[in-house]
């Protein structure tokens, strides 16, 4: 020791994570602390590409949703969403009004269902100290419940609206192929109700976690909500002030390819950029629900919120936005008397692009057609290709300001475990 | 363990993925009223999406995905080294899946496409059957969970596994879908293992094949079928080859 207290001992850290558990799809940590310096801090993805972007060429136009879809097992809804609106702005097509409230209602179901299963099954056990959330089922029944009713809800949603809960059938070009019977939509709507104590509960739970006191000043990008807390079509929006339409997204994303992973990276007025569930908020705080609002305020979580591990605050916050917004959507949708849910489509030669607001993110579908209703060239940027960059750059500083002494090799593999997992990635969609 | 007087046996099992999308894992964590059940049925020794145990003493190995490199292969066989049971688990283990796809396209092209001049490591699109001997298959996609369910039930308590002898059609007639032939589409029901309960059809989509081909499908009929409802024989074919699962059609 010195005279000043400060310890003087020279510390080592090791992590090595060969494809991190509980995360969608494989990707690799390494740290490396030498002497109290940090040597080498990464994230890598390893996922092996699928190619989609070539195997869209030649597809006809309602082959596209279809196989897009498959890019991702969870954010399936959004992939169909982004893919059917991209080939509507090709072919100029403006879908009914019953169409879109359905569209939202389904993008709700996805939104509610792969938040509470990053929440509760990927993110919660790191808190508590368990392998997955598998024990919760005997250690804490109440809140496995919880877990296991809100995201039986989520399902249910998508599987009303959109015919199956993962990889739609009815979100197809030109608007919904289904109107959801009434008598469905109104149970639906009750079992919203339902969930409002189980989302209290679950805020109840997530108060008794501790989140890591970590910040990194990072540029978020998301939708810019004009009148509601926006998820499918907009203006794009960074917390340092870019704004672009829609159909600019390449200025947004700047795509470049890097030697060591198979997912792409981003960058926008920095090295790197976030997107997600608190990009979201940070951009769109005051179009939240004023329920999910009342839920941030008890998290004390505000714009411009620099920690990225309060996107799982984020996530919960947009749990209680969708539940209570879906049950405005139903009362507006049990109103309506024979209702049109599908546009007439005719194929023409030309480009669209569509950005959606995935779970994990802003995703952007981009397509040109040919007069056949056939895609010549397709590009897909994903949420987590934006986020891989920022993991990666978060993970350096975050070991810098914890690498200190009585870090051990474990604590610090848990800790860039759990940064990675704040993130929710989703590696086999961001390599696709 | 027993009950209702019955020994039944608690299966070790491990979840792994390949190339694809991890959508029929996440079905084993659906059905949320029978989840606790069915994880009470089972003991989950290795599923790296939900769990970070890594136990290696599995009995039963459920794999997700289609093969698509080396590294996989690899992978593949040392799984297939431990396990008693294998399971390919949806259209991409069973048939390739969508994966395949890109087996079309030159893969040198494929890769200067959206890798430019830093080409990443791939091969053609296989099946799991492809690398190794696979004991059961549950094609879908997604997989049906309850297919799964009785796949654990089969373990447990020794309970015939599901066959689905007959094609989606007779499973439309069950809820009452409109046929979607008669509403002017295409549709692979009429030759296409049932089991899913035919969600498609239902929310207005024909059957795109993804459970591959029923027991004997009556494909001169289908064709003819398809072509007097006016489908090309390009339409029909390009249907047929999307999930890999009818690449013996004669």
């Amino acid at each position: 020791m010195t005279s000043s207290g400060k310890t003087t001992k020279k510390i080592n850290l090791n992590v090595d994570v060969h494809h991190l558990t509980r995360v969608e799809g494989h990707g690799n940590i390494k740290v490396h602390v030498t002497d109290g310096k940090l040597t080498e801090a990464r994230w890598d993805v390893v996922e092996t590409p699928r190619f989609f972007e070539v195997m869209l060429k030649g597809k006809h136009y309602t082959t596209a949703g279809i196989l897009t879809a498959r890019i991702c097992g969870i954010c399936s809804i959004g992939h169909c969403l982004a893919s059917v609106r991209a080939t509507e702005n090709a072919f100029g097509i403006t879908i009914p009004e019953t169409a879109a409230k359905l569209r939202l209602l389904a993008k709700h179901g996805e939104t509610l269902q792969s938040h509470t299963l990053h929440l509760f099954f990927l993110a919660a056990p790191d808190f508590l100290g368990l392998t997955s959330a598998i024990p919760l089922k005997d250690l804490n029944p109440e809140v496995f419940g919880v877990a296991a009713r809100l995201k039986g809800l989520a399902n249910r949603l998508c599987d009303v609206v959109a015919g199956r809960t993962t990889h739609p059938v009815s979100i197809q070009v030109g608007g919904m192929a289904k109107m959801p019977d009434q008598y469905a939509l109104q149970e639906l709507k009750a079992q919203c109700e339902r969930a409002v104590d189980d989302l209290a509960a679950t805020v109840e739970f997530f108060r008794t976690l501790e989140i890591p006191d970590f910040q990194r000043e990072t540029e978020f990008v998301s939708l810019k909500g004009e009148r509601d807390y926006p998820f499918i079509g907009g203006r794009l929006l960074s917390t340092d002030g870019v704004e672009r339409p829609e159909s600019d997204y390449r200025a947004m994303t700047n795509e470049y390819v890097t030697e060591s992973n198979t997912s792409k990276w981003c960058k926008l007025s920095r090295e790197s950029l976030a997107v997600g569930a608190l990009a979201r908020l940070n951009n769109n705080y005051h179009r939240l629900h004023p329920k999910a609002r009342a839920a941030a305020v008890q998290f004390d979580l505000a714009p411009v919120c620099y920690n990225p591990f309060m996107n799982n605050i984020a996530q919960l916050v947009e749990c209680v936005h969708v539940v209570h917004d879906s049950m405005r959507i139903i009362d507006e949708l049990v109103d309506l008397r024979e209702p049109e849910t599908m546009a007439p489509v005719s194929p023409r030669a030309g480009q669209g692009i569509a950005a959606v607001e995935a779970p994990r993110g802003i995703l952007y579908h981009d397509y040109e057609y040919n007069d056949q209703g056939r895609i010549v060239r397709a590009n897909c940027v994903i949420p987590t290709t934006q986020n891989n960059a920022n993991i990666h750059y978060d993970m350096a500083a975050l070991v810098k300001q914890f690498a200190v002494d009585g870090m051990t090799d474990e604590k610090l593999e848990l800790l860039c475990s759990m940064l990675v997992r704040a993130y929710d990635p989703c590696i086999s969609c961001s390599v696709h | 363990m027993k009950h209702l007087n019955i020994e039944q046996k608690r299966p070790r099992i491990a979840v792994f993925d390949f190339t694809g999308c991890e959508g029929c894992q996440l079905q084993l964590a659906n059905k949320e009223e029978t989840l606790g059940a069915f994880l009470d049925a089972i003991e989950v020794v290795r599923f790296r999406e939900v769990s970070s145990a890594e136990g290696d003493d599995y009995e039963v190995a459920l794999i997700d995905g289609a093969i698509s490199r080396a590294d996989e292969v690899e992978r593949l066989k040392a799984i297939r080294g431990q396990a008693k049971m294998l399971v390919a688990m949806g259209s991409c283990a069973c048939f390739g899946g969508v994966n395949k796809l890109k087996n079309a396209y030159d893969l040198d092209e494929a890769n200067r496409e959206v890798y430019g001049d830093c080409p990443k490591e791939t091969m053609p699109t296989m099946a799991v059957k492809d690398v190794v001997p696979v004991d059961l298959e549950v094609p879908g996609c997604p997989v049906s969970k309850d297919e799964m369910e009785r796949v654990v039930q089969h373990l447990v308590w020794d309970l015939p596994l599901p066959s689905y002898a007959y094609p989606v059609c007779l499973e439309c007639k069950q809820r009452y879908t409109v046929c979607r032939f008669d509403l002017g589409e295409l549709c692979l029901g009429p030759i296409t293992r049932a089991g899913c309960g035919a969600p498609c059809p239902a929310g207005g989509l024909g059957c795109w094949g993804c459970r591959g081909p029923a027991e004997s499908p009556n494909y001169d009929e289908f064709f003819a079928l398809a072509k007097e409802k006016g489908f090309t024989e390009d339409e029909i074919k390009d249907r047929l080859g999307f999930f890999g699962g009818f690449e013996d059609v004669p």
